[in-house]
């Protein structure tokens, strides 16, 4: 087997872990948000700048410390959240995250995986006043 | 030269009564170096649960007819069996429990929650699990008692001087855990119980991580609590076992009611059964408890000695072998010096991405805080990976185990 058949760890993830795009911060971006899964201690903080009309997504940059799967995410995320309208993100669910990430996600990886959608969703729920909350925790999920 | 490389054990002719270390996950066999968190379970034993269920299977103390009967002195054997293991003084002292957290539970309930008040003290080390570090905190947090932790120095031994400064005349409880699950120390626990009982405190020893290890004698050990889980030392899940010193149990007022704990019961009033039944309320563990006396006998057929020095040889070539790259950093003391498991990081891998590299490999570790996150909070990891060995390991499978983590370094590298 080895690592040809490392199928959760397939380049484009370790690529990501390794050189995280957008990696840093914003400076005044329009919302900002937090979030961990106490599971693997995985941290991430996710900067957002949105258009004027609070339509579309004109900027994203994370920051954040964990597990490959976690950082690779939030990575390949800001990539995919840029130009996006936010009613878009909204919709996302964790399948497709996994189909961003490309790979089969253990069970118990799943909360890793998702961990970054759920801090842009909150962030974004926050700004608008739909959701309250400080901190996002993937520890009640499934 | 075969599988058995350590000289200790005859790890071939073990092998064969583990059925399950035969398994291969795509084409590659299992190495199974999780047994800190479960061992696997030998013939013997699984056939002790079988035979109990094919031929003698009934609720004990109750019933008056031949089956009963039966079950009944098995159980109660057991007992005699399990005190026999652990140098207690006889089956009065030995209660059955679900696992090792559940004794904690019961002294916790039983014992603290009459006798802790507001002044008093429960020591415990930085080094606790979480079975005990979690219920004497809640239990302290309700009678208003203090909760103190023995430093742990950076080599991962108890800072003695530390312990002799915390344990004092306001202690009550010296609650301590034997062999460390996380940094495979083994802490000094005759000296320990001896400061309680200097200071008048009572001292409960955490034995999840010694029993299934090494020879104990609680006897020896003056410990008035002891505590361990059946499914460690090759025996079932659903049973742990809490010694108690018999006068001390017998004063314990007991924190389950029900059946088969009672010896008089009015409409006004109880008066309990005589020990350790006093403890075991409710239809009790019956297949778990006989198969346990069984894998009592199975371990003592191949000498706690020779599974102590296996296990130490093993998890000193671990040692040995993941220091030689010198970016894995291992926790707890010096490879000679520790009990069978090693705990490590391998650069700023997270330890779930090592151990699930290592699934690809076949080989099953553990990755996480293994239940002591504030330790892991001192170590400054937010997790570890840990390889834990026992009787039927080898050092062929900490080869794998190194060349998996190989193959890791050179994934993130
Ligand atoms: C040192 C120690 N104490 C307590 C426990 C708890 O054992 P159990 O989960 O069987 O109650 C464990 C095992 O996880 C342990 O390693």
């Amino acid at each position: 087997m080895g690592i040809g058949g490392s199928d959760m760890y397939r380049q484009q993830i370790l690529d990501h872990y390794k050189n995280p795009r957008n990696y840093g911060e914003i400076e005044d971006p329009t919302y900002s948000h937090t979030g961990e899964n106490p599971m693997c201690g995985d941290t991430i903080r996710m900067d957002v700048v949105l258009d004027d009309d609070d339509e579309t997504i004109e900027a994203v940059a994370f920051q954040g410390d964990g597990c490959a799967i976690s950082q690779a995410s939030a990575s390949m995320l800001s990539e995919q959240l840029h130009g996006m309208a936010v009613a878009d993100l909204q919709e996302m669910d964790r399948d497709d995250v996994i189909d961003m990430l490309g790979v089969d996600i253990s069970p118990m990886r799943v909360k890793c995986a998702v961990l970054a959608e759920k801090v842009a969703q909150d962030g974004a729920g926050i700004y608008f006043g739909d959701v309250d909350l400080e901190k996002t925790t993937t520890e009640d999920d499934e | 030269m075969g599988l058995s490389e350590t000289d200790a054990l005859d790890v071939e002719g073990i092998r064969a009564d583990f059925p399950i270390l035969q398994r291969e996950f795509d084409g590659e066999q299992l190495v199974y170096l999780d047994n800190a968190a479960t061992s696997q379970t030998p013939e013997p034993v699984v056939d002790a649960i079988v035979d109990y269920y094919h031929t003698t299977n009934a609720n004990v103390h109750r019933g008056l007819h031949q089956l009963s009967q039966e079950a009944s002195i098995a159980y109660e054997d057991a007992h005699d069996r399990v005190a026999e293991f652990i140098g207690a003084d006889g089956r009065e002292e030995v209660v059955f429990t679900k696992n090792t957290t559940e004794s904690m539970n019961t002294v916790a309930y039983a014992w603290g929650l009459a006798e802790l008040g507001p002044g008093d003290e429960v020591v415990m080390t930085e080094m606790e699990h979480h079975a005990a570090l979690v219920t004497w905190q809640q239990i302290a947090k309700r009678t208003g008692a203090e909760v103190k932790y023995i430093r742990v120095d950076d080599e991962g031994y108890l800072d003695m001087d530390h312990a002799r400064e915390l344990v004092t005349d306001d202690t009550e409880m010296v609650s301590v855990v034997h062999v460390s699950n996380t940094l495979g120390t083994v802490n000094p626990v005759s000296e320990l119980v001896d400061l309680a009982h200097d200071h008048d405190a009572l001292a409960f020893v955490d034995g999840a991580q010694s029993v299934p290890h090494m020879p104990v004698d609680v006897g020896e050990m003056g410990a008035d609590f002891f505590a361990f889980s059946g499914h460690k030392m090759c025996g079932p899940t659903g049973i742990g076992v809490l010694y108690g010193k018999e006068h001390i149990l017998e004063e314990m007022q007991p924190y389950l009611y029900g059946g088969m704990m009672i010896s008089k019961v009015t409409f006004e009033d109880s008066t309990w059964h005589e020990l350790p039944w006093k403890f075991e309320a409710g239809t009790p563990v019956i297949a778990q408890g006989i198969a346990l006396a069984e894998a009592c006998d199975y371990l003592d057929d191949i000498g706690m000695d020779n599974v102590k020095r296996h296990g130490e040889q093993l998890a000193e070539y671990a040692y040995d072998r993941l220091t030689e790259t010198g970016d894995v950093e291992v926790y707890g003391p010096p490879g000679d010096d520790r009990a069978a498991l090693v705990s490590f990081n391998l650069g700023d891998v997270h330890a779930h991405d090592t151990s699930e590299i290592l699934n690809e490999f076949a080989v099953a570790i553990r990755a996480g805080d293994h239940c002591t996150q504030p330790l892991h909070d001192k170590l400054g990891a937010a997790a570890s990976a840990r390889a834990s060995f026992y009787l039927y390991n080898t050092r062929e499978e900490v080869d794998k185990l190194v060349e998996a983590v190989d193959a890791t370094r050179e994934l993130f590298a």
